[in-house]
């Protein structure tokens, strides 16, 4: 018996695909933007004074880079609303992924402001700058510039990852794809095609990443 | 109706972390002896065998792994084999943990200085005699910590096996939670076996870190 490929149902299905690469799409620029913002608190609690701070989220970091995203996923959408937090299947994916990637973002913000000499905020502080417009305006930028590629990679990682999501019926590309196979009964084609368009975004987003990185660092990066 | 006691709960996610243990043993031997070919071909002086090496691993990191399981799980029937979820598990991750290995070692390969290689060939040694001798021996050394770290992002990969239907410890999870309906103490527990699995070798490959820095 030949199994003969079949393509046939692609030209009914991209309006799907693309509705569910949108979504993919919209979840990885939520999380990823709200996700490097608090890493950036995050990186600065984890240098500040108080040693509880620096425990609590040296704490938080641990737990997340050593368990699984499914497991942070299916904790979050079912089992917080036994404490009374109902989310929505797409509200609990931007949560899990946004905890998710700024558990990795803040080692990566951390080394950064660490790479930053400490002359820099010697200088600008000998010149009267305040500590918080030093921290934003001197250090912060040399820092992004020298962790700018590993955020990108961090990114695209989160991109790919999100798939799982689709277990907990958020309408995203890995959901489509279900949807599809489950209609056409054509697994493999279905997986494939969306596997390409996988593939496709993961080097969409990098090199827009990129581009954008380019653009808006002075120096540009790699 | 069973009741599950607390014990009950954890006792079977004990025995379900097992399946875990094993497939992420299993997936890194042949994460190490696949990638080990990867890195030959990506190290190589042919460019057609460099590129093909190269693409191989821009695939496996450049789509979901959930995708690559899918594609296997899906696809291999096709071709007349059968194929149960733990094939197709063992031989997903196989895949994916070698083109992630590859990368690292090639990293590794590449940070040997090339007077290494130059000094092999002086002394007559074959090409793999100085890769086997002189140039592996470094570049492992050199990366022995990210590769440990890939060990512990491999114990989480596995988690997804769960969704072509393996019986891991988020599989078990899932059966049990339907039983219980207590998901805030199951998946916690869960949660909390994965880390009690990944913790150390984080806290080693960090030592390992720190100590190649002294160096």
């Amino acid at each position: 018996m030949g199994y003969v490929l079949d393509f046939g149902w692609l030209g009914d299905a991209v309006s799907l695909i693309a509705s569910g690469a949108a979504m993919t799409l919209f979840l990885i620029a939520v999380s990823a933007v709200a996700g490097i913002v608090l890493s950036v608190l995050g990186a600065a609690g984890r240098r500040s004074r108080h040693a509880w701070l620096r425990r609590a989220i040296a704490g938080y970091v641990e737990l997340i880079r050593n368990t699984p995203f499914l497991v942070q996923l299916f904790f979050i959408f079912f089992g917080l609303p036994s404490l009374g937090i109902r989310l929505d299947p797409v509200a609990a994916a931007i949560l899990a992924m946004t905890l998710n990637m700024t558990a990795y973002t803040t080692e990566i913000v951390g080394a950064g402001l660490d790479a930053v000499p400490k002359g820099q905020r010697e200088a600008a502080l000998a010149l009267g700058l305040r500590p918080r417009l030093v921290f934003i305006k001197i250090v912060l930028p040399q820092a992004l510039k020298v962790i700018y590629p590993a955020l990108t990679s961090q990114i695209v990682i989160m991109m790919l990852e999100s798939a799982v999501v689709s277990q907990i019926a958020v309408r995203e590309l890995t959901y489509e794809a279900d949807l599809l196979q489950a209609r056409t009964f054509r697994a493999f084609e279905t997986y494939f095609v969306i596997t390409l368009v996988y593939l496709a975004m993961s080097i969409g987003l990098r090199r827009l990443l990129v581009a954008g990185g380019n653009r808006f660092l002075s120096g540009g990066v790699s | 109706m069973i009741e599950f006691t607390l014990w009950d709960i954890i006792r079977n996610l004990l025995l379900a972390a097992r399946w875990t243990i094993l497939l992420s043993a299993v997936a890194f031997a042949g994460g190490t002896i696949v990638g080990l070919l990867i890195l030959f071909m990506r190290i190589s002086k042919r460019l057609w065998v460099q590129r093909f090496a190269e693409y191989y691993i821009g695939l496996f990191q450049g789509t979901p792994l959930l995708m690559q399981l899918f594609l296997l799980f899906f696809g291999l029937p096709l071709l007349g084999l059968r194929i149960e979820p733990w094939t197709a598990a063992v031989l997903g991750l196989t895949l994916c943990a070698s083109a992630f290995l590859a990368e690292i070692w090639r990293g590794g390969v590449q940070a040997v200085p090339v007077g290494q290689w130059d000094a092999g060939g002086s002394l007559g040694l074959h090409y793999l005699k100085q890769l086997r001798l002189i140039i592996l021996p470094q570049a492992f050394a050199m990366t022995r910590a990210p590769t440990v770290g890939f060990l512990v992002q491999l114990i989480k990969s596995t988690a997804l096996t769960s969704i072509i239907g393996f019986e891991e410890l988020v599989r078990t999870s899932n059966a049990i939670n339907n039983a219980t309906f207590e998901p805030f103490k199951v998946y916690g527990f869960v949660a909390l076996i994965y880390f009690a699995l990944c913790f150390p070798l984080t806290r080693y490959a960090k030592m390992l870190e720190l100590r190649a820095l002294k160096h």
